[in-house]
């Protein structure tokens, strides 16, 4: 394959539909040309009863969008050809056309399964360029809603992938639980699933009256249901069957294809930036790091379960932790003043017309700041020339980057394996494709 | 000063190094931030693999300055699982010759980045078998995320019926 | 003199108006009762779509839990997410290998009209390239706000006319 070898869409060999005239009564009435989006790396078996089958991107068992196409020689996956971007939704464009503190609601659609935890993310790389320094009570309240948002997304990773293998029971369980989460963190932030709740140097607003009674109830139903997720799987001879010694990744390959989180500690390799560069408030909790021993995926299953676990625990501990103070970073560049000054006093209008019209000004320079998301490493690195809108806001999205070694994980298995190895990814497409 | 802990006194040896060797090599915001000529790219990288540990290859992206001449800044981030500290690589590159090195040969997550680098700025990395578009898609014509790219340009693939 | 078919029983009792209209109505409520949806999903609204389908919100009790993972089984396509120019074939595909009856559900404001992502690279709204029935605002929508798209929908269903004799038969 030659660089840049770009052939015009509508002459890229594609699938040509013809649709008669007046033949469908709904009056679609020309025959048209659809071109395919994407160039294969190979479209010739390379044995004697090869065949190439395409899987995606709209497939209902991969969750996201992603076409693979793969090889296979019988029921064995030869080689395959992993192509995503069918949700490049032009984030980075986007943010340089908006104010530091107006992208939030894109960053929050990157893992759209953990919202909050990319927020932090990013304001957490912003507040480092600007040298703001958070207040306690935000430091253990953004943990806290981190570690709750990474419960939501382990939960959707396993159940998607468990109902892909047959599992229904296991992913309604979970759908359920991760539904009380979802409204109790609407009774918070006011959205279920995108929330736009982290800003500039603290948060939107504080917990409401009873919120943290709310939340020890979760956690105890929470125990329930992960003791029957566990009573019908860890066991299961199915389950078993279908995950153990599939998708077998080595420790080094791992770190070679930088894959990073879960995956990463599934084969063996203890690396979690919450304990080896902590941040906000994890160097005060006491938490374990998951390990698997094989990385295949009934591993990268049971560590995505026992980080569940883990991240209870610690919220456990950060509800006593809490202090009492101010949520907001007293300083004027990034925070808003109270209503009651804007309408009253000159200085205060002013302050908040400039940093709605012209959003704060970070100073300029540029930052790389990551935090272990759901995924893994999600870095933001972020430039800045000065002024209130960014001058490029790059992902370093751990989705994207384990695509490009998934391949490993899914030749020379079966083809019914690569949905299994697939679920357990958990590649989200909006981190994957930005 | 942010609450994180960052180990800076493990890059010295790394700065020191550097520093001896020609290039510019800041701790910048956590990190050590070098700037390089774009030729010394493989090699540097090289030594950060093999002899101070940095294993794990982050992030390749590029910045459009287009009042400068270079005109793109190519960007490399690297971590070692070892001593949990980062480092930064920052090439030059022009419009006219916007080719780098690629670091296929040492890692192997470099592949798909590279592909989104080039689909986005236009930089082709030299070594990199496999160009495709990956984000974009056949038949888009130009390089989104330079400055000079209009957001709202669409190049749709499929006819519109209104 | 040429005579409009449908005005066929025009000047008898109205027994054969009664009869057509109830048969509509048949076909209608078994229609709307029944509906294979074809969940074409891409993104975060994908979070809402499975909570939907799930049991807190369930739609189920709707007839339309069944989801049919191939095109031409299923009579609702649920565009669910955005959609992208380089997704738009594999929209405009999917559309077109589904048979009459078909009906389309714009799930989310990205289906709709492009949501908040107005640049090279989104699809403003997928009725720029396939008919849509029903728009279900929201990002994401709530479950409510889906359940109420379907029974919506299920009106509309259940109003179509089926005429005897049409230009295409």
């Amino acid at each position: 394959m030659s660089a840049a070898d770009r052939k015009p869409a509508a002459k890229a060999a594609g699938m040509v539909l013809a649709v008669a005239p007046d033949a469908t009564p709904s009056g679609a009435a020309w025959a048209e040309t659809l071109p395919n989006p994407v160039r294969p790396a190979f479209d010739r078996p390379s044995t004697e009863d090869g065949v190439i089958v395409n899987i995606g991107p709209s497939h209902p068992a991969t969750h996201g969008t992603l076409q693979i196409i793969a090889e296979l020689n019988g029921e064995r996956v030869v080689r395959t050809d992993v192509h995503c971007g069918y949700l490049h939704r032009g984030f980075e464009k986007e943010c340089e056309a908006h104010t530091w503190h107006n992208l939030m609601p894109f960053v929050d659609r990157l893992n759209y399964c953990s919202g909050l935890l990319n927020e932090f993310a990013y304001c957490d790389a912003v507040e480092t360029l600007m040298d703001i320094e958070l207040t306690p009570r935000t430091r253990v309240l953004r943990t806290l809603l981190g570690e709750y948002s990474r419960i939501a997304d382990h939960m959707t990773c396993i159940a998607a992938s468990v109902m892909e293998m047959g599992a229904m029971t296991a992913f309604l369980y979970l759908m359920t639980i991760r539904d009380y989460i979802y409204e109790h963190l609407a009774d918070l932030t006011g959205a279920r699933v995108t929330y736009t709740y982290s800003r500039i140097g603290g948060l939107a607003n504080d917990l409401p009256k009873g919120w943290i009674q709310r939340l020890e109830e979760i956690l105890d139903e929470y125990e329930v249901y992960i003791g029957r997720i566990h009573g019908l799987l860890d066991r299961n001879r199915i389950f078993i069957d279908r995950t153990r010694n599939v998708g077998v990744l080595t420790p080094e390959e791992a770190v070679h294809w930088g894959f990073t989180g879960p995956i990463l500690r599934s084969t063996g390799v203890p690396r979690d930036l919450r304990k080896d560069t902590p941040y906000l408030a994890y160097a005060d909790l006491d938490f374990d790091v998951p390990v698997g021993i094989k990385g295949d995926n009934y591993d990268r299953y049971f560590v995505r379960m026992r980080e569940m676990d883990e991240s209870v625990h610690m919220i456990r501990q950060l509800i006593d932790l809490l202090p009492e103070g101010p949520l907001n970073v007293d300083d004027r560049r990034c925070s808003f003043p109270k209503k009651e000054l804007v309408y009253s006093e000159i200085e205060s209008l002013i302050n908040h017309f400039k940093l709605v019209i012209d959003g704060p000004q970070v100073p300029a320079g540029e930052v790389y700041r990551a935090h272990e998301a759901a995924n893994g490493e999600l870095g933001f690195f972020l430039v800045s020339d000065g002024t209130g809108t960014p001058y490029k806001v790059h992902v370093r999205a751990p989705s994207f980057v384990h695509m490009g070694g998934l391949h490993r994980m899914l030749d020379g298995y079966q083809l019914a394996d690569i949905i299994s190895s697939f679920g357990t990814v958990n590649m989200i497409g909006g981190e994957c494709d930005r | 000063m942010p609450t994180t802990t960052m180990p800076l006194e493990r890059l010295e040896p790394l700065r020191e190094r550097l520093t001896a060797a020609g290039y510019d090599a800041q701790p910048a915001h956590g990190l050590l931030a070098v700037t390089l000529p774009r030729a010394a790219l493989l090699e540097t990288a090289a030594l950060l693999k093999t002899e101070f540990g940095f294993d794990l290859f982050l992030d390749v992206t590029a910045i459009d300055w287009p009042e400068r001449d270079p005109r793109f800044d190519v960007v490399h981030h690297f971590y070692s699982t070892r001593d949990h500290v980062r480092v930064r690589l920052k090439t030059a590159v022009t419009l006219a010759d916007p080719t780098v090195a690629s670091l296929v040969s040492l890692y192997g997550s470099a592949g798909f980045m590279e592909r989104e680098c080039h689909d986005m700025y236009g930089i082709v990395f030299e070594g990199n078998p496999d160009l495709r578009p990956i984000l974009l898609y056949e038949g888009f014509e130009g390089h989104p995320l330079r400055k000079d790219y209009v957001k709202e340009h669409e190049q749709p693939l499929v006819r519109y019926r209104t | 003199m040429t005579m409009d078919p449908s005005q066929a029983g025009a000047g008898k009792s109205g027994a054969f108006e009664y009869i057509t209209t109830k048969k509509d109505e048949l076909i209608g409520w078994g229609r709307k009762f029944s509906i294979f949806p074809y969940p074409f999903v891409t993104a975060c609204c994908a979070m809402e779509f499975m909570s939907v389908s799930s049991t807190i919100y369930d739609t189920d009790r709707f007839g339309a839990a069944l989801p049919r993972f191939t095109p031409r089984q299923s009579d609702l396509l649920m565009v669910v997410g955005t959609v992208t120019h380089k997704q738009a074939p594999i929209l405009r595909k999917v559309y077109e290998q589904m048979c009459e009856p078909k009906w389309v559900m714009a799930f989310g404001v990205c289906a709709s009209s492009g949501g908040f992502y107005q640049n090279y690279a989104t699809l403003q709204g997928i009725d720029k390239i396939i008919p849509v029935d029903v728009y279900i605002p929201g990002c994401p929508p709530r479950p409510e706000t889906v359940i109420d798209g379907i029974m919506q929908l299920q009106d509309k269903i259940a109003g179509a006319r089926h005429p005897i004799i049409t230009q295409t038969f």
